[in-house]
C-alpha cells in the first residue's frame, strides 16, 4: 500500500483490522522517495471473500492512496533478520558454517556470542531457525516481510 | 483558490472557521461552548447576522439535531463543541450518523496543540476515539490548513456514501491575535478519495437482461435511495416494470407506501408477503440496500433461489454478507437512470404471464394481514394511536422516533409516500435521537409539522432538549406511546427468556404533562381509544406550542411479525389470532 504519510494514517489502518476481526500477521512501513508517502507491507490472512473485503475497506480509507494485492501476481518477498546466538567455543564453527550455507553474516562478535543477520523469504528464515541447534538462541528480531511486484511498472499514485 | 485582485482578509483561526463555515453555505450550527472553543463562539458571535448557532443542552442532542437536518433537507449538518467531554458526549451522536450514511460535519476543540499528550484539562483524543465511527477525521496543526481542512470535510461528508467528518482544532489553532490571510477554497483536491460517478454500463446491461427475464422478482431498497435523492428514478422503475417493491427501515419513503406495488417492510419486523416474497424470488435487485443483519436474517436462508443484483456506491457494501451475481457500483440516480434508458430501448418486456402468477402468490400472504391487531381493545394500542395519527396527517408531516417498538409501529402503520418525511437511528439503534433530531427537522421546516414519536424510556434519554425546544420556540408535537416499559426489551424477555422482565420496567417514571408544562411547554394525557383523535387534535391546534401528548398505551402489545435473530426471514412470528370480533 502506498499511504499518505501522516500522523493518524497508520492508526486508522491497524484500526480497521481489530474493528472488523481481521488479523494482521505482520505490518512493515517507512517513507518513500516521494516524502508525502509511505510504503506499507501487510500481511493478512483469510478466506477469499475476507481478503476482498479487506482490501475493499482498506481502499475506503482517505489516506489509502493505492493499493495492491501482490499475492495475486508474480513479486518478490524479502524478509530481515537479527538473531543473536549463544557460541560457545566447541559450536563456533558449526554456526559459522550454518551462517555460510544461509549466506547470512556475522555482525557482532563476543567470546560467547554472536549476532547474525540474514535477509531472504519468510520461510528461509524459518528454516535458519530450525537449523541451529537446540538451546543456542538468544533472541530473534524479524523485519516481517516487505514485497515487491515484478516487472518494469510500479506501483505510483498515478499508477 | 481565490484569485480576485482584492487583497485577501487577514483573519485569525477562529474568525477563519466561521467564515468558512459562511462561504460553505451553512446556515445553522448546532453546539454547546466550553473552553477549547471560546475563540470561536467569540467569533461566532459577531458573525450572527450571517449564521445561526441553536444551543443545545447536551452535545448528544448537538449531533442529533444536526444529524435530523441533514435527513430532512439532504444537506450537511454541522456541529460545534467543546473538547473532552464535548467530544465524548458527541460520540454517540457521530456513530448514529455513521451508521446511518449522514453527511456531519462536527468541529470539536482541542487543547493547544503544545499540551496534546499531557493529560491537560479536557483533554481526549478525539480523533483517536472517533476514528472508527468517522468517515474521515481530522486533527489541525497548523493555522493555514484551518480552511483548507474544514472545505474537505465538507467535501468527504457529502459525497459518495456520505458520513460524518470530524475537525478536532487545538485552541492555539483559533488564536484572536494571530491573524492569516483567508481565502475559501473553491476546489478540494485528494488523491486517494474519488467516488464513483456512474455504474458500469456493461454491469447496468447484464441487469437489464436478467430482470427482463425473472419470473419472480423483487426490488428491495434501502437508505442509499434518500441520500442519493432518487426517489423519482426509483418510482419511474419501480411502475415501468411492474414488480413488487420492498424497503429496509432506512428507505421508506423512496417509493410510496401507499402504492399497491409497495409490500411493506421487510426483515426483522417486516411484512410477511414482503419477506415470502424474499424467500421465493428468483430475482432480487438491491438498490442502495447493504444487506443488514435485521434485514437478512440468518445468511444460510437469504434469498435462496435468487440471482441478485446490488446498486451501491460502496463498494466494499458489495458482497460483505450476502453473495452478488451482478454488482453495480455507483451513485444509485445515475444508475437508475442509464437503467431506464437501457429497458426503455430493450425490444423486451417483463413477462406478464409470470407476473400475475407471483402477484396472485402475493395478494395469498398479503391475505394472512399479518399485522392484525385489536381494533375493540378498551386500551389504546400503540398501533392504533400511529393509524390516528395518519388519519389526521395523511403525510404531511416530518416524522422523527426514537427506538424500540413504537420505532416500528411507526415504520409499519404510517405509510411515507415521500423520501426525507421518515427520520429515525436505524443502524445504531439510538435512543434518544428522536427528540433532539425533530429539533434539527423544525429548524429546516419552520413551517411544516413535525412529530417526534417515541416512548417513555427512550424519550428521557435526550429529554433536556425540551429547553432547546423552548428556546427557539420549536412546536414540535411529541407522541409519547407509554407502555411503562422498555418495550422492545421486554417483547425479546417474553419470547425468549420466558418472561423474565429484568429491569425492563420504568417503576419510578415521571409526570409526562407536569414534566413538559414545567419546561414551559403544553403536556397532554389521554388513555381512552375514543379520545385520541380528539386530543392530537387539540394538539395539533396549538401550532405555535410544543405539546408532549402522553398516550397511556397497552403495555403487552408486541410488534408482528417477527423474525427472531438467527431465524430465517420466512420463519416469522405472527399477530396471536384474534376473534371475529377483535379483527372487524
Amino acid at each position: 500500500m502506498l499511504v499518505e504519510n501522516e500522523a493518524g494514517a497508520l492508526s486508522r489502518i491497524a484500526g480497521l483490522f481489530s474493528a472488523r476481526g481481521y488479523n494482521i500477521e505482520s505490518l512493515t512501513v517507512a517513507p518513500t522517495n516521494d516524502p508525502s508517502l509511505s510504503r506499507m507491507t501487510l500481511v493478512t490472512s483469510g478466506n477469499d471473500d475476507v481478503v476482498e473485503q479487506i482490501k475493499k475497506q482498506l481502499d475506503k480509507l482517505i489516506d489509502v492512496v493505492k493499493l495492491l494485492d501482490l499475492s495475486t501476481g508474480q513479486h518478490i518477498e524479502r524478509e530481515m533478520m537479527l538473531i543473536k546466538l549463544k557460541a560457545p567455543s566447541p559450536m563456533r564453527e558449526e554456526l559459522k558454517r550454518l551462517v555460510d550455507i544461509f549466506r547470512a553474516k556475522i555482525i557482532d562478535v563476543t567470546e560467547v556470542s554472536y549476532v547474525v543477520e540474514l535477509t531472504g523469504s519468510s520461510k528461509k528464515l524459518d528454516a535458519f531457525i530450525q537449523a541451529v541447534p537446540n538451546g543456542l538462541i538468544t533472541e530473534v528480531v524479524r523485519s516481517g516481510p516487505t514485497g515487491i511486484a515484478r516487472g518494469a511498472a510500479g506501483l505510483t499514485p498515478d499508477a | 483558490m481565490d484569485n480576485s485582485l482584492t487583497p485577501p482578509l487577514q483573519l485569525s483561526g477562529a474568525d477563519i472557521v466561521i467564515q468558512t463555515l459562511i462561504d460553505a453555505g451553512v446556515d445553522y450550527v448546532f453546539g454547546y461552548p466550553g473552553g477549547a472553543v471560546l475563540h470561536i463562539y467569540d467569533a461566532l458571535f459577531k458573525k450572527a447576522d450571517q449564521i445561526k448557532h441553536i444551543l443545545v443542552r447536551h452535545e448528544q442532542g448537538a449531533v442529533h439535531a444536526a444529524d435530523g437536518y441533514a435527513r430532512a433537507t439532504g444537506r450537511c449538518g454541522v456541529c460545534l463543541v467543546t473538547s473532552g467531554p464535548g467530544a465524548t458526549n458527541a460520540v454517540t451522536g457521530i456513530a448514529t450518523a455513521y451508521m446511518d450514511s449522514i453527511p456531519l460535519v462536527v468541529l470539536t476543540g482541542q487543547v493547544p496543540l503544545p499540551v496534546i499528550g499531557s493529560d491537560a484539562f479536557q483533554e481526549v483524543d478525539t480523533v483517536g476515539i472517533t476514528r472508527p465511527c468517522v468517515k474521515h477525521n481530522f486533527l489541525v496543526r497548523k493555522r493555514e490548513d484551518l480552511a483548507p481542512i474544514i472545505a474537505k470535510a465538507f467535501h468527504i461528508a457529502q459525497t459518495g456514501r456520505p458520513g460524518p467528518v470530524v475537525v478536532d482544532i487545538p485552541k492555539d489553532m483559533t488564536d484572536p491575535t494571530q491573524l492569516i490571510p483567508y481565502y475559501y477554497p473553491r476546489e478540494v483536491q485528494l488523491r486517494a478519495y474519488q467516488p464513483p460517478q456512474h455504474g458500469d454500463l456493461e454491469q447496468i446491461r447484464k441487469a437489464v437482461s436478467l430482470l427482463l427475464t425473472a419470473q419472480r422478482p423483487v426490488i428491495y431498497t434501502g437508505g442509499g435511495v434518500i441520500a442519493d435523492n432518487a426517489a423519482a428514478e426509483l418510482t419511474e422503475l419501480t411502475r415501468l416494470l411492474g414488480y413488487p417493491l420492498t424497503s429496509t427501515l432506512m428507505g421508506l419513503g423512496g417509493y410510496p407506501m401507499t402504492d399497491k406495488q409497495f409490500v411493506g417492510m421487510l426483515g426483522m419486523h417486516g411484512t410477511y408477503e414482503a419477506n415470502m416474497a424474499m424467500h421465493e424470488t428468483d430475482c432480487l435487485i438491491a438498490i442502495g440496500a447493504r444487506f443488514d443483519d435485521r434485514v437478512t436474517g440468518k445468511i444460510e436462508h437469504f434469498c435462496p433461489q435468487a440471482k441478485i443484483i446490488h446498486i451501491d456506491i460502496d463498494p466494499a457494501s458489495i458482497s460483505k454478507t450476502v453473495r452478488v451475481d451482478i454488482p453495480i457500483v455507483g451513485p444509485v440516480g445515475s444508475v437508475l437512470r442509464e437503467l431506464l434508458r437501457l429497458l426503455r430501448t430493450s425490444p423486451q418486456r417483463p413477462n406478464a404471464e409470470a407476473l400475475t402468477t407471483w402477484w396472485q402468490r402475493i395478494e395469498e400472504w398479503r391475505q394472512v394481514n399479518c399485522m392484525r391487531y385489536d381494533r375493540n381493545s378498551d386500551k389504546i394500542k400503540p398501533q392504533f394511536a400511529i393509524e390516528t395519527l395518519y388519519q389526521l396527517t395523511k403525510g404531511d408531516l416530518y416524522l422523527t422516533s426514537d427506538v424500540g417498538q413504537h420505532q416500528m409501529f411507526a415504520a409499519q402503520f404510517y405509510p411515507f409516500d415521500q423520501p426525507r418525511r421518515w427520520i429515525n437511528s436505524g443502524g445504531l439503534g439510538t435512543m434518544g435521537f428522536g427528540l433532539p433530531a425533530a429539533v434539527g427537522v423544525q429548524l429546516a421546516h419552520p413551517d411544516s409539522r413535525v412529530v417526534c414519536v417515541s416512548g417513555e424510556a427512550s424519550i428521557l434519554m435526550c429529554i433536556q432538549e425540551l429547553a432547546t425546544c423552548k428556546q427557539y420556540k420549536l412546536p414540535i408535537k411529541i407522541l409519547l406511546l407509554n407502555n411503562g416499559y422498555m418495550g422492545m426489551v421486554r417483547q425479546w424477555q417474553e419470547f425468549f427468556y420466558e418472561s423474565r422482565y429484568a429491569h425492563t420496567y420504568v417503576e419510578a417514571l415521571p409526570d409526562f404533562v407536569a414534566l413538559a408544562n414545567s419546561f414551559g411547554h403544553v403536556g397532554m394525557r389521554v388513555d381512552q381509544p375514543d379520545q385520541l383523535a380528539k386530543t392530537l387534535q387539540d394538539a395539533f391546534a396549538l401550532t405555535d406550542r410544543l405539546v408532549l401528548i402522553d398516550v397511556v398505551v397497552d403495555p403487552t402489545e408486541n410488534v408482528y411479525p417477527m423474525v427472531a435473530a438467527g431465524k430465517g426471514q420466512h420463519e416469522m412470528h405472527l399477530p396471536p389470532t384474534l376473534s371475529e370480533r377483535e379483527l372487524a
